[in-house]
Formats: C-alpha cells, structure tokens, sequence
C-alpha cells in the first residue's frame, strides 16, 4: 500500500496556517501536521521557560451519553471514572481483554449523563469501534473528533497569556479539573491538562474559530516569549516528563503494570475489560518493567535500539532523545524485573557500537511548582 | 547563497580546494533539513576515505543522517569544535562547520562534482517539488 499523497492526509483547520509560518510537516498518523515552525530546541525550551501553543486538533473526542454512561466508560477503561467529580478529568487506559492497551486517554466527567474522552489521533476510529462493541449498556457513543478543534498552551507564562483572553478565573481551575468557558468569544471546554509536564491547559472548541483563537493567542502570547509549538517539541517535552506515547510504551502487548502505570489501573473498582488478565498477572509477576535511562557520552539512543546488560540483549528502546532541557541524551526501555533498579547500567547498541548508560529513576523532569 | 569556489553533490555536501587538500561539509538545504544539529561524529585522522563512503553522521534532534565522502582521499584533520557546539552547523555549515578536510587522492574527481549554479539549480527543484 502506498503512502497517501499530501493531499490525502487529513488536516486541522489551521493547516494553511502552519505553512504559512514555513512549518516542517510530516504525516503523523494520516495527518499533515507541522514537526518544527522555529526548531524544536526553542520551542521545547520556550515551552519550559516561557510558553508554548501547539494545535493538537488532530487528537480525537469520543462522547459518552446517557444514564449508563459511567457504567460504560468503567467497563472499558482501567482507572476508577466513579471518583471523578464533575469537571474533573483523569488519565486512563482503554483496554483489550488481555489487560492490554487499546489506546491511552483522558476521561472527564461534564455531567453524570455525559463523559468526554480524549483519544489518541491515530486510534480514534478503532478506540470508538472498540468501545461500541463493548457497548452493553444503553449508553450513547458519539465519534466526535470532527466537531472539535483542540489547542493547548503549556509553560510557567500559559495561565497568564490565556487569562487576557477570558474572564474565566483561571487560577481557580485545578489541575486536571475543567470548566467551560468564553475564550476570546469563543466557548470552549478548559482544560487544566497537557502532555509537557508544565503547567498549562488544553482548550477544545469548534473548528470555525479556530483561526482566530490561534492568532489572538500568537498574538497575546507574543510579548511573554510564546512561540508555536510542532510535534518534535510536543515529543521531547513528554519525554523529558517520562509520559508514555502508544505504539512506543504502551500498545496492546503491554499491560499497566508493566508500563509502570499501576496508578492509573484500579481493579478494585469492579469488573471491567482485562480485568480478569490483570489480576492474574499481578498475581504471577510482571516479565518486564518499563525504566528509564541516561546515555553517559554523547551518544543518542534512538527508538529502536537493542537495549543490553551483562552481555545479553534485554529489549529494545521504546523512545530515545536528547532533552533539550536537561541537557542529557534519555531512553525508556522495558527491561526484565531484576535489572529495573536505578543505578543499574545497561548498554545501548548505536551503529554497532555498545554506548554505556545508566537506569535513572522517573520522571527524569518534573516542574518545579 | 552557495559559494561559487565551492563543489557540491547530491547528498548535500560541499569540497572547497586548496592545493591538494579539500574541506568538506554540508550545505544549507542539508541543515535546514536536518534541523536543529546536536552531535556530530567525525572519523579518525589517518582514515582512508574512497569517494560514496559514509565518513561520520550528523544527528539533530529528530534524525541520523550519514555523511557521504565526496571525492576520496585521507583525513587530514577534522573539526574539534563541533564536539562543543554542533548547533554551528545549523549557523555557518559553509564556514565555521567544515566537517574535515583530507589530502586529495585524485584532485581531477573534484571537477566531476556540481558547481553552485547547478547546485543552487538543483535544490530549488527540490524545494520547488516538496
């Protein structure tokens, strides 16, 4: 099957936009998507200092309706959705029956009879098939990615770049709590989320705005050292955080526990999709621990990479980078059990070569306040 | 854009000729594609180099890229201060971050090589197609 021409991917709304600002695109996922605008060294370190925007539409939106609604979305994600409080949100798993990842997400609660879901852009019609066929409730499932635009402003400058253009009080907007909201007369749903490790939000709104919201924010953004955000600094800022991307440390061969993800996994919530598999592997033990690791010399671990220790290949990297911030060269890997401790070292294999590194502990970045 | 005493390939490296040695680095369109340069591994002096042989890799953020020997010929010296600031291929990738420079093996392989108007020609179609 041969690559979609240019033409064929999908775009966001602003799409002219991001070529107009002579942005690097890729096709991510079936969508043309801007990787860097002024590089992704300034932009990952704009985001950590200053600010960042990134049109994250691309990303899909899954709604849940009706009486059964929290019944559903317990049945097929791992985390415990009857803890949220309405306007409030949580990471979560989607999950296979072997307790597997069908995708990652974030679940917010708007109401009793209606949850929102934030899924990965390129699962979003397997995510929303997924959780149809799971569907034994009398819940509604809408595939709603097409309805909404999505940005997100992430850095210490975010809240306040944001707050000249609502009077919303943004301050008042817990962490992973949302609200709605007017933003530059357009009504969006406000999120206190982000997938850098800075504070900031994620703001979801209808398409036709969102030209306008983009440059009113470029705009307010501009004097606070705010810059255009592309994919390449959108990865190496989760990286640096030790967030977790499908189809590099979590896929539907990897369960929560493996993925160091057990705060996200509740079965004691009650029964749900994978549970069963779960338990019994709790029960049995884990064959490998997802780490994280630092390169010694300045050799870059790059996703793919076999990972080896006392003489043996181990595994593989999962994703492997500089981090601009920190200055280092970082790695996740899945690693057997007994080799996870910190301090560990472990060799990564770079063109041949057996290139020293060391099992750090995670995150490897975490904001200050 | 291009230095007009330059000769350039197709992989985007340039030879600049002093006598019988010649410099080599990337061009512009090379960097700008690249992106932001992080590490740059270079071979050992001594190295015997036959023209098309991979001879180092310039990674960005993103990428490795394979660095291709232009004409053949011996390293002779190679660029220390890359090691602390690769980001200069970014900045001056025709001045400041010459690659290394080897002593000619055979110094008429040179003229084989594109010169800037064709260069410059060549590029321009790419950019014109991307």
């Amino acid at each position: 099957m041969t690559a979609p021409t240019t033409t064929q991917l999908r775009k966001t709304a602003l799409n002219v936009e991001h070529r107009r600002l002579k942005a690097k695109m890729v096709d991510f996922g079936g969508w043309d998507m801007p990787v860097e605008y002024s590089g992704i060294l300034s932009e990952h370190m704009a985001t950590r200092t200053a600010a960042g925007l990134f049109d994250v539409s691309h990303m899909g939106e899954i709604e849940v309706f009706g009486e059964e609604a929290l019944a559903l979305v317990q049945h097929v994600t791992c985390n415990d959705a009857s803890k949220l409080a309405t306007g409030q949100a949580h990471y979560s798993g989607l999950m296979t029956a072997q307790g597997t990842f069908v995708d990652d997400l974030l679940v917010h609660k708007i109401s009793d009879r209606h949850y929102f879901l934030c899924v990965n852009a390129g699962n979003q019609d397997q995510d929303f098939e997924h959780i149809v066929a799971n569907n034994h409730t009398s819940a509604q499932v809408e595939n709603a990615g097409g309805r909404y635009s999505q940005l997100a402003i992430q850095g210490p400058k975010a809240l306040g770049i944001l707050q000249g253009l609502t009077d919303v009080p943004l301050d008042s907007i817990e962490y992973y709590h949302f609200t709605f909201g007017d933003v530059d007369g357009v009504d969006c749903l406000i999120a206190r989320t982000g997938y850098t490790g800075e504070d900031g939000f994620e703001i979801y709104f209808v398409p036709e705005h969102c030209g306008k919201l983009w440059a009113d924010l470029i705009n307010a953004g501009s004097e606070e050292g705010m810059v255009p955000c592309g994919l390449g600094a959108r990865n190496t800022l989760r990286l640096e955080a030790s967030m977790c991307l499908y189809g590099h440390e979590i896929d539907d061969t990897t369960t929560p526990w493996e993925a160091g993800l057990s705060w996200i996994c509740k079965p004691n919530k009650g029964e749900f999709l994978g549970r069963e598999a779960l338990l019994r592997q709790k029960e049995k033990g884990v064959d490998r621990v997802l780490v994280g690791f630092e390169m010694r010399d300045r050799m870059i671990a790059r996703d793919g990479c076999a990972v080896w220790a006392a003489g043996k290949q181990i595994g593989r990297v999962t994703s492997g980078s500089p981090a601009p911030f920190l200055k280092k060269n970082i790695g996740m890997a899945y690693v057997p059990p007994e080799l996870k401790a910190a301090g560990t070292e472990i060799a990564i294999e770079i063109r041949g070569h057996q290139a020293p590194a060391l099992i750090v502990p995670m995150p490897f970045y975490k904001r200050t306040k | 854009m291009y230095p007009s005493d330059y000769r350039y390939t197709k992989e985007h490296e340039w030879v600049k000729v002093s006598g019988d040695t010649g410099t080599i680095g990337i061009t512009d369109y090379a960097q700008h594609e690249l992106g932001d340069v992080v590490f740059v591994e270079l071979p050992d002096v001594g190295a015997k180099l036959k023209t098309g042989d991979v001879f180092g890799t310039i990674e960005s953020v993103k990428a490795v890229s394979e660095i291709y020997a232009p004409v053949s010929g011996d390293v002779v010296e190679t660029n220390a201060a890359l090691s602390a600031t690769p980001e200069s291929v970014n900045s001056d990738p025709h001045g400041a971050a010459w690659l290394i420079k080897i002593k000619l093996a055979n110094p008429a392989e040179v003229s084989g090589l594109m010169d800037a108007a064709a260069y410059q020609a060549f590029v321009s179609e790419k950019e014109a197609s991307a």
